[in-house]
């Protein structure tokens, strides 16, 4: 960030508004804007409660299950729809619309058909996370090298070893951009799926501060959310720059 | 008689989508331990043909035998060199020497042996730990040219190789590839579309005609390679050859 002609590191942006937000919330311009000091406070003691980590440890189980999932099932989809023309073109018009549908909407109904529960917000997160990675793994399989696989293919590889020892690896750029954007969709698909259908976890939490005007517990929790967001995409944006220096001559 | 032929293919054509067609009723004959090279204009159908001997793409019509066996896929007597390297730009330049013994199982020890004595003998020793992109065009295609010979195939199929080099470093290639098929008993098959590179490399030149390729002409120049690359392109044999292909490609040009 510039200013004033001065390189200044990125957190003095980030406590800049930090300070803004203190500012307002002392100045009682809002009774939903506590001031920044007292939702940090808030915060760290929120944290410590039992009924915290009950509520985290369920979401995190319930993220943590729908993204297995949504991997084990998004990653051989799209090497498939890569791979064979036929279920390319079978499958490749419904991620497309699904991708940018919103899943919101088929919350409730998925609410009549598994019932309200866990599984709902597993089934949440899934549907949040499995298209966008269909369709990044499909993209980074059909622009892996052609003439890798065809000097894979001359030295005698076996179809298995074209996948282990080059497509996997010339896709790995794509696939984890895929991830990455996939764990943020089911970040978002476990708050809304424990918002809308079941009342449990981080989702029963943010209700129950809303509903009685906690507002520090409530800021506190959203940043806790935003933080754990911002932590996976940084880790595997962190692991893609590693990757694509390797494939940066493709 | 037989046994001098290296590879052979008998009355190949090749469609491609059902519309252009590529090549139409191709035979010819690589002689054992030769240095032949398929010359054209762009869309002769030379790399298709190469691509067709390695088994890398199908015929729609004849045959390919190699060492008197017919084969409709790669095998471990043929090796490609690719006009853009084919290098893994995740593997060092050792693991991708490497890589066609490692497709056949090979243990590491046994195979990077093998691969660091190639790995020298096209001059890149030392370059073991370097990964693809840290290196210059010529510099790759020799990773191209060893993960060829580590494999040990009789037969070498180059696609092209020097094209995308730079014209010094690609006089300098020419020469070691002369140099090193002199110590290793090679049939080497050479696509190319440079007149001088063909006249100046080949035991023997066929010219393909384009849309559809066919066999225009075969040429064996009677060019005394073991003279060295100076005298080799003051030879009359070379100019005349040079000459020779001009005239008749010149009527393929627009």
């Amino acid at each position: 960030m510039m200013l004033f002609g001065r390189k200044i590191p990125i957190v003095f942006s980030l406590a800049i508004w930090f300070g803004l937000w203190e500012i307002v919330g002392r100045s009682g311009f809002s009774s939903m804007i506590p001031p920044f000091s007292s939702v940090i406070e808030t915060g760290i003691v929120v944290t410590q409660t039992d009924k915290f980590s009950a509520a985290a440890a369920i979401s995190l189980r319930t993220f943590a299950t729908g993204m297995v999932l949504a991997i084990a099932v998004g990653l051989p989809l799209g090497f498939l729809m890569a791979r064979v023309a036929f279920a390319g073109r079978l499958l490749g018009m419904w991620v497309n619309i699904f991708v940018s549908a919103p899943i919101s909407a088929l919350v409730p109904l998925l609410m009549a058909v598994v019932g309200i529960g866990e599984t709902t917000v597993v089934a949440t997160v899934f549907l949040f996370a499995v298209f966008v990675i269909v369709l990044d793994t499909q993209v980074g399989v059909q622009h892996a090298d052609r003439s890798l696989v065809e000097m894979a293919r001359s030295f005698g590889a076996r179809r298995s070893q074209i996948y282990a020892k080059v497509l996997i690896l010339s896709a790995l750029p794509e696939i984890l951009a895929g991830l990455r954007l996939g764990a943020i969709r089911g970040v978002k698909g476990v708050v809304i799926g424990q918002l809308l259908v079941s009342i449990i976890g981080i989702g029963e939490l943010f209700e129950l501060y809303s509903k009685h005007f906690l507002m520090e517990e409530f800021w506190a929790l959203v940043m806790i959310v935003f933080l754990f967001a911002f932590a996976i995409s940084e880790t595997l944006a962190a692991l893609e720059r590693k990757v694509e220096y390797y494939a940066s001559s493709r | 008689m037989q046994n001098d032929i290296a590879v052979e293919v008998k009355n190949i054509s090749k469609i491609y989508d059902s519309k252009v067609e590529a090549l139409r009723d191709v035979s010819l004959a690589f002689p054992r331990g030769r240095l032949c090279t398929l010359l054209g204009p762009s869309g002769c159908g030379k790399t298709t043909l190469l691509k067709i001997i390695a088994g890398l793409i199908p015929a729609n019509g004849g045959e390919v035998w190699v060492n008197g066996r017919k084969v409709d896929g790669p095998g471990p007597e043929r090796a490609f060199v690719f006009q853009d390297f084919a290098l893994l730009p995740w593997a060092s330049v050792l693991r991708n020497v490497a890589f066609g013994l490692e497709l056949r199982g090979m243990p590491p020890e046994e195979r990077n042996e093998i691969a660091r004595k190639h790995i020298a003998e096209v001059g890149l020793t030392g370059f073991e730990a370097s990964y693809p992109n840290q290196l210059s065009g010529g510099m790759r295609q020799r990773v191209g040219l060893a993960r060829a010979l580590a494999v040990n195939a009789d037969i070498i199929l180059m696609d092209e190789p020097f094209s995308a080099i730079d014209e010094q470093t690609r006089r300098k290639f020419q020469e070691e590839l002369l140099d090193l098929l002199k110590h290793h008993r090679k049939t080497v098959i050479f696509v190319t579309h440079s007149i001088e590179e063909a006249a100046y490399l080949s035991d023997q030149i066929t010219l393909l005609s384009p849309r559809p390729g066919r066999v225009a002409k075969t040429i064996e120049p009677a060019i005394d390679h073991s003279r060295g690359p100076d005298a080799i392109r003051r030879d009359k044999h070379y100019l005349d050859t040079v000459d020779e292909i001009w005239q008749m490609l010149k009527q393929y040009v627009e």
